[in-house]
């Protein structure tokens, strides 16, 4: 027996809404009151000690070469971080190749930039003009043996610098951070890669694509998506990682020039506080642009934030649609022969 | 191109006039045999069924006929070009992915999963192959690609982003995305099986509307409803063979082969 119901609204009137004693949560009142202490007690601790300096700090933090090492440090972070994730695509695509001296290669980079310590690299880096006294740019392998053994003298070079114009200070710094953020920036574009559904590019590869066009117009958006936030991590540990080129040495870069100013004046502590203060405000700023890259990768896709619908304008929501016309003939199954 | 010419000219190239013609297609995984041994033909115009239990080897056979799979023996041509492989003095050349890519422009495949683009609206779906595959100019396939979005009955949806759509809707786009190619054949992968019972009609009214057309189609489905009425061929495949095959009034009614008769009474 089935009952129908005419007009399910109009049945029965809509009973008031409920209007329940909610639940008392004493231990919350508890936590504030003694996080409300802890607070106080911080607080008192930051104004009264007089070892902290506040006016030294605000009076030093804004010093024209630390302003300037404000601009290093950002400059370094943004160069390291686009040489790094570009270099980290590349070397997630080879290492996802099909050819094994490509994969292979890539391995053997991640391999190594892992392993090394950044410090390490940044110092290392710093030291290879005792290496070779000059870099021949476009040389000919083994040029000055075969010239030898020819008895002509073969110059193949077509350009070459200084090492130590090429790789000191600033130069040697930004390789050894952006080296080894591809490293880094290599697995995490892998992990978005695989992370992808096969099926999007057995799609794309069904419409006629190439490989290439497959990766870049279908597989890295949607790899965007997980490749984004560790990304933004890895943005704000480059921009405290730039603090180690100090030791390449480049002079001119944020915590250098803080802790100059502190050796300068015999105020080290002081100094300290300003360099905390200076990366929350840098590291505050990032987290704002990390927020609108995500929002952009996340077009189209229900996860995240609720079911938000994006761009809305055309009218879409799912919902029943009507059978198309020409509805005449019985396609169900069922029906025997 | 000297590499296309050979193709033409190739001194074993059957020209026939199929648009699918396979000759004793072998395919394993690994050291399962998944299919072993298949010969049929589809002509232009024909919409062929293919039915069968899961694991039968069916939708392997479809996904080998534009080379998502390839074959480890026999032989399978489409319009009269082998699939994947380039035959010069009896020897079989593999094709370059590029060649592989150009073979699959002419054949349009639907997914039993959709498989749009999540990151694209059901317009740019459509839009994206013709764009950056065939290289027409943007307003050409947009006038098109709204076309077919019309006459996948979504003309007021070319806005919205798949997660937005039902999953009959998500199908119909898939379908107009592969139509946008205009290809000469459609594969179809058990395109009804992911969906909500009620929204199944919608999907197959499109792919009726499709083969009265005249398009030529393979779909390996469970619609034994879909195979009687609109198919042309019926294909009854298990254990990577092919059981039985005819005419699906024929085969439907009198099934002759006996794992074909079992088949038939669970599933009707």
């Amino acid at each position: 027996m089935t009952h129908t119901t005419e007009d399910p609204s109009a049945e029965r009137a809509r009973p008031e809404a409920i209007a329940a004693v909610p639940v008392r949560h004493p231990g919350r009142w508890v936590a504030v009151a003694v996080i409300a202490v802890l607070t106080a007690m911080f607080v008192n601790m930051l104004v009264t000690n007089e070892k902290f300096q506040w006016s030294f700090i605000i009076d030093n933090a804004f010093r024209p070469n630390i302003i300037e090492g404000v601009r290093t440090t950002i400059l370094l972070t943004v160069l390291s971080m686009v040489i790094g994730v570009l270099m980290g695509i590349g070397l997630a695509v080879m290492r996802l190749s099909p050819n094994p001296l490509l994969s292979g290669v890539a391995w053997l980079y991640t391999w190594f930039f892992r392993a090394v310590p950044r410090l390490v690299l940044a110092i290392l880096f710093g030291n290879m003009g005792i290496l070779y006294a000059q870099y021949d740019i476009g040389g000919v392998p083994f040029a000055g043996f075969f010239s030898d053994l020819l008895g002509v003298n073969l110059n193949g070079t077509l350009f070459s610098l200084d090492a130590r114009t090429l790789l000191t200070g600033f130069m040697a710094g930004l390789l050894a951070l952006a080296l080894s953020e591809a490293a880094y920036m290599a697995e995490i574009v892998r992990a978005g890669i695989l992370s992808v559904d096969p099926g999007q590019s057995e799609a794309s590869a069904a419409l006629g694509m190439s490989r290439f066009q497959t990766m870049r117009r279908v597989v890295l958006p949607q790899a965007m998506r997980v490749i984004i936030p560790p990304t933004g991590n890895e943005t704000i540990a480059m921009l405290k990682d730039t603090s180690l080129v100090a030791f390449v040495p480049v002079t001119n870069e944020l915590f250098f020039q803080l802790q100059a100013v502190g050796n300068r004046t015999f105020q080290v502590f002081p100094m300290l506080i300003a360099a905390c203060i200076w990366y929350l405000i840098l590291t505050s700023f990032l987290l704002v642009g990390q927020y609108y890259i995500e929002r952009h990768f996340a077009r189209g896709s229900a996860a995240g934030g609720g079911r938000r619908q994006r761009r809305p304008k055309q009218g879409g929501g799912p919902g029943p649609e009507p059978v198309p016309v020409g509805a005449g003939i019985d396609l169900k199954k069922g029906e025997g022969p | 191109m000297t590499d296309q010419s050979a193709v033409d000219t190739g001194a074993t190239e059957v020209v026939d006039d199929f648009m699918v013609r396979s000759e004793n297609v072998h395919k394993s995984f690994g050291r399962l045999e998944v299919l072993k041994g298949i010969d049929l033909t589809v002509r232009p115009g024909e919409v062929m069924c293919v039915i069968g239990p899961s694991g039968s080897g069916k939708s392997t056979f479809l996904r080998c006929i534009n080379h998502l799979e390839k074959i480890d023996a026999g032989r399978l041509w489409v319009a009269g070009h082998l699939v994947g492989y380039r035959e010069k003095n009896g020897k079989l050349y593999e094709l370059r992915d590029r060649e592989v890519a150009a073979q699959r422009r002419d054949i349009g495949m639907v997914f039993q999963r959709f498989n749009l683009f999540p990151h694209m609206t059901a317009l740019e779906n459509v839009m994206e192959a013709p764009c950056r595959v065939k290289r027409e100019s943007k307003a050409q396939v947009r006038e098109r690609a709204l076309k077919l979005m019309d006459r996948v009955g979504l003309a007021d949806k070319v806005g919205s982003y798949p997660a937005q759509l039902s999953g009959g809707q998500q199908q119909r786009v898939a379908i107009a995305r592969a139509l946008a190619m205009e290809p000469k054949l459609m594969l179809f992968d058990e395109p009804t099986s992911a969906l909500d019972p009620e929204l199944v009609g919608e999907v197959l009214e499109v792919m009726k509307d499709l083969a009265l057309d005249g398009m030529t189609m393979v779909v390996v489905t469970h619609e034994i409803g879909f195979a009687r009425e609109v198919g042309d061929s019926l294909v009854f495949m298990d254990g990577g063979v092919i059981v039985e095959q005819g005419s699906p009034r024929e085969v439907l009614a009198n099934p002759r082969h006996p794992r074909t008769q079992d088949f038939l009474s669970k599933v009707l």
